[in-house]
This record gives structure tokens, C-alpha cells and sequence, in this order.
């Protein structure tokens, strides 16, 4: 393979954090928020008469 | 048959197949009490060996597999496949793919899986690979129940309504994912037959210390994705629907989820420290194991902090007081794992009780009790009755069965501890100072305190399937309302 490939493939743990750290980013980017939160009242909106 | 039921939010209604589940909640019970009473059984046997009555199929040996696969794959695998079939239809809001009929495949296969390899383990057929002792014709038969399973859950979420897919189902498809990654990788085997042997046994295509670390990434995934992920999914689903509040923190979920993905994977080799493994395994293990307390704490305090406002619901309902003291056990346990993992503490800690105790605090407190809680919910839900016949009775259940725990964990804290201060023990004159069967005597007082939390946890069993069984026949039982609130009380 590409010596070049194969250089960056060595360093796959440092690529896996930096893809780690742009999730939280994402998640906790500040103009997320509301749309991210609003997910979480997704249970909430099931099928009112099987409530108890 | 499926049941349509409307959808709020939704135009029309969605029938959800829930039959399928309610058959996977009676599994659940009736294989939980299997479970818990081989459990006990084999916990006696360790005070009075004599239990064995001298035939070999009730020796501790084929027991102790009979009673880990009930309690892990019968017990908790019933209760995934009926909490995650559940969210997933809910979630999505769309019907479980391939209907009832693949359901009810899927159902019975898993059954058959179970008594395949239980029956087994009693007859002497094992792999002797921990958590993972069925042989490969058993093993080839669950990756067909298990790659059913997959389809129905994806294709259920590839037909959703719902444009987001709730975290509680990524919990779940990751366990689902990396079960049958585990499974696969760690069963390659091959019949004896073909070398000229018997076809009841297999040889593993790995050996020595590589065949020892497969087993326990195959092992650790299993308690970190199977025991854990599975049951986070619960936790996100059944918490806040029961609690009627989102989730303390949707961002958070998303955070635990991915850290927890990335980092379990790693954590098998600290099953293995001080053996032929090489040391930078060892520690990879171990420094991975220690990260998890991070994702593991982010999802405690998520599912505890979703409580916040409405910390009086404990008090006034049993079944969120399982839900949240099954996180309480979680955060406990997950402390006290990486604790472990670290290899001054292992070399006290392994092979002695204290990993029993450890294993326990988290299958007894979180995975059983996020169970029951979930359990709790969904039976008066699918059979469609008003409430549970007694509230009362959780209670008591929950009473009964978290002494029971704590009288386990304890005396193995004590045992375990004891028993590893034994073994290093030296005089002054360089020798051992303990035989091992001394350290063995020492620990019989431990083992029947042990084996009584155990009838404890047990009876709590009992009293949530007779409390089911009266649920679905439709009765309520004549009780006064758990706690009438303090103002009420003070008013009479």
C-alpha cells in the first residue's frame, strides 16, 4: 500500500480520539442543544393510553 | 396477532406486535427462577459439599454453567429481547419487522438455544470456555437466532416514523453487534469427529495464551456489552418513561454511548494479569479498565439525575425505586471493577470471593433490578391491565431481595479479602503460612451467610412472579395506597 496511507494508518488511536472529541463537540456545541435535548422526549410521546 | 393501538402524534395507529414480548417476559421470570435457585443451590454446596450427593450431574462443576447461562443468557437474554423488541416498535413507532411470525421464531429459537445448552453442561458437554462453555452445534444455532434478531431490530428501525433513533436503541444495537462479534470470534472450533474423535467436542482453533485472551475479550465484552450496554438501553427507555421526565441530559447520553463503545473493548486483559500474557497487555488492560470510570459515572449520574424534581416518586413508587437503586449498583460496581483492574489491588483480589462479590453487586443490583423495574412496567402495559395487583408486594420484593445483596456482597468482601491475605501470608521464616484448605475452612461462615442472601434474593423472585400471575388474571389486591402523602396523614 502507499507509504503515506500506511503512515497515517499507524497513528489510527490518535485518529479514533480526534473523531471521539468531534462527538462531543457536536454534542455540545451550543446551538445543538435544543435540537439534541428535544430527542430526549422522544419516550414521552408513545402511546398515551398504554400509560400507567 | 398484533394489537393496534393508537399512536399519539402519529395519524394513524401502529400496531405494535406485543404478544411476542409477553412471551419473552414469561420466559424471563420462569428462567430468572431457574437461575437464581441453581445459584443458591451451588452457593449451599460450596458450605456443605455433601449437596453434591455424589453423582455427577449435580456436581458444582456442570452446575456453576447451568446457573451463570441461566442467569445471563436465559434470564437477562429474555429480558433484552422483550425490553428492546418493546422500545424499539415504541421508539420508531412502527411494528416489529417481519411481524409476529419471525417473532415468535425468534422466540422460540432462543428457548431452544438455552435448553440445547443446559442440558448440556448437565450431561458433561462443554467447551470449558467461561460464559461461553455451549458447543459449536449449539453455538451455530444461536448465531441463526441472533442474526434474526438483528434484521427484526434494524429492520424495525429502518421502518421508523420517528426521524431520530432514540439513544436507548443505539445501547441496544451496539449490544446486539458486538454480541454476535464476540460469539463468532471466540467459538471457532472444530469437531473432534474430523481428527476421528466424538462429535459432542470441539477443539479451538486458538491455544495457550492467545486462546486465553480471546476468551476474555470474548468474556469482558460480554459483561461490558451483553450486561452492560443491553441494560443501559433499558435504563434510558424505562427510566424516564416511569419517572414521566426526559432523560437528566439527551447531550450526555450521546457522550456515554460513544466513550463506553470505545473504550470497553480494551478492558479484557485485566482478567489475565500475572499470567503468560505479555505485561504491556496486561496494562493496556488495565489503564483501559480504569478509563471506564468516566462513561460508566457520566451514565449513572445521567440516569439518576433524571429523578431530579420528582425524588419523592421513591418513596411513593417500588418500581422506580428498582430503577434507580439498579443505578446506585451500577455506579458501585463500576467503581469498584476498575479498582480491581489494577494490578496491586488484582494481586489481592483475584481468584479469591471478592470477585464473586464484585460480579454479583452489578448482575444482582443492576442487572436484575434494572429487570425487574423494567418487568414491573411492561406486564400490567402489554396484558392491558390498570396496575400491577400489589404494589405492596414489590416492595417487599424489593426489601427481600436487597438484603439478600447486601448480605452477598458483604460476607464475599469479608471472604474474599481474607482469602487473599491468607494466601500471601508468610512467617518469618519465609513459608507459606496458611494452606490452602485453611484458607478454605475460614471461609465457611462467609458461605452460608452468602447462601442465605441468596434464599433472600430468591424469595424477592417468587413474589414478583406470583405478583405477574395475578396481575394477568386481572386481579387487584385490596390495599391501602403504597404511601398516602405525609399532609394527607397529618389531615386523618
Amino acid at each position: 500500500m502507499d507509504p503515506f496511507i500506511n503512515g497515517l494508518r499507524a497513528f489510527w488511536g490518535v485518529w479514533v480520539m480526534v473523531f471521539f472529541c468531534g462527538i462531543v463537540l457536536w454534542a455540545y456545541w451550543p446551538k445543538n442543544k435544543a435540537t439534541i435535548e428535544s430527542y430526549g422526549r422522544i419516550p414521552l410521546k408513545d402511546d398515551e393510553n398504554e400509560e400507567r | 396477532m398484533t394489537q393496534a393501538t393508537t399512536a399519539l402524534g402519529a395519524k394513524e395507529a401502529t400496531p405494535y406486535v406485543d404478544d411476542v414480548i409477553q412471551k419473552f417476559v414469561i420466559a424471563a421470570t420462569f428462567w430468572g427462577i431457574v437461575g437464581f435457585l441453581v445459584g443458591d443451590y451451588i452457593a449451599w454446596q460450596m458450605a456443605f459439599p455433601v449437596l453434591n450427593l455424589d453423582l455427577e450431574w449435580f456436581s458444582f462443576g456442570r452446575l456453576r454453567p447451568v446457573h451463570t447461562s441461566a442467569v445471563i443468557f436465559a434470564f437477562g437474554g429474555n429480558v433484552l429481547f422483550a425490553t428492546s423488541f418493546f422500545v424499539v416498535q415504541r421508539t420508531s413507532r412502527a411494528s416489529l419487522f417481519g411481524g409476529a411470525a419471525f417473532g415468535n421464531f425468534i422466540f422460540w429459537g432462543y428457548q431452544l438455544f438455552i435448553v440445547l445448552a443446559a442440558s448440556g453442561y448437565v450431561l458433561g458437554i462443554t467447551q470449558g470456555k467461561e460464559y461461553a462453555e455451549p458447543e459449536w452445534y449449539t453455538d451455530l444455532w444461536l448465531t441463526v437466532v441472533w442474526v434474526s434478531y438483528l434484521v427484526a431490530f434494524v429492520g424495525t428501525l429502518y421502518k421508523r416514523k420517528e426521524p431520530h433513533i432514540y439513544v436507548a436503541n443505539w445501547f441496544f444495537l451496539a449490544m446486539i453487534i458486538t454480541i454476535a462479534m464476540l460469539h463468532l470470534g471466540n467459538n471457532l472450533a472444530v469437531p473432534t469427529a474430523i481428527f476421528g474423535g466424538t462429535w459432542w467436542r470441539s477443539y479451538e482453533v486458538y491455544a495457550g495464551v492467545q486462546d486465553a485472551l480471546t476468551q476474555w475479550w470474548y468474556g469482558h465484552n460480554a459483561v461490558g456489552f451483553f450486561l452492560t450496554a443491553g441494560f443501559l438501553g433499558i435504563m434510558y427507555y424505562f427510566v424516564p418513561k416511569r419517572a414521566e421526565r426526559p432523560v437528566y441530559s439527551y447531550r450526555l447520553s450521546i457522550v456515554h454511548f460513544w466513550a463506553l463503545i470505545f473504550l470497553y473493548i480494551w478492558a479484557g486483559p485485566h482478567h489475565l494479569h500475572y499470567t503468560a500474557l505479555p505485561d504491556w497487555a496486561q496494562t493496556l488492560g488495565m489503564t483501559f479498565s480504569v478509563m471506564l470510570w468516566m462513561p460508566s459515572w457520566g451514565g449513572m449520574i445521567n440516569g439518576l439525575m433524571t429523578l431530579s424534581g420528582a425524588w419523592d416518586k421513591l418513596r411513593t413508587d417500588p418500581v422506580i425505586r428498582f430503577l434507580v437503586t439498579s443505578v446506585a449498583f451500577y455506579g458501585m460496581a463500576t467503581f469498584e471493577g476498575p479498582m480491581m483492574s489494577i494490578k496491586a489491588v488484582n494481586s489481592l483480589s483475584h481468584y479469591t470471593d471478592w470477585g464473586i462479590g464484585h460480579v454479583h453487586s452489578g448482575a444482582l443490583g443492576w442487572v436484575a433490578f434494572v429487570s425487574f423495574g423494567a418487568l414491573y412496567y411492561l406486564v400490567p402495559v402489554l396484558w392491558k391491565r390498570k396496575q400491577l395487583y400489589s404494589m405492596r408486594l414489590v416492595s417487599y420484593h424489593f426489601w427481600v431481595a436487597t438484603i439478600g445483596i447486601v448480605l452477598y456482597i458483604t460476607s464475599m468482601w469479608i471472604s474474599g479479602i481474607m482469602q487473599g491475605l491468607m494466601w500471601r501470608a508468610y512467617d518469618s521464616m519465609g513459608f507459606l503460612q496458611y494452606s490452602f484448605v485453611e484458607s478454605v475452612a475460614a471461609m465457611h461462615p462467609y458461605y452460608i451467610i452468602r447462601a442465605t442472601g441468596g434464599v433472600l434474593f430468591l424469595t424477592g423472585g417468587l413474589i414478583m412472579a406470583y405478583n405477574f400471575y395475578r396481575t394477568i388474571r386481572g386481579d387487584v389486591r385490596t390495599e391501602a395506597p403504597y404511601e398516602a402523602p405525609a399532609t394527607v396523614i397529618a389531615r386523618s
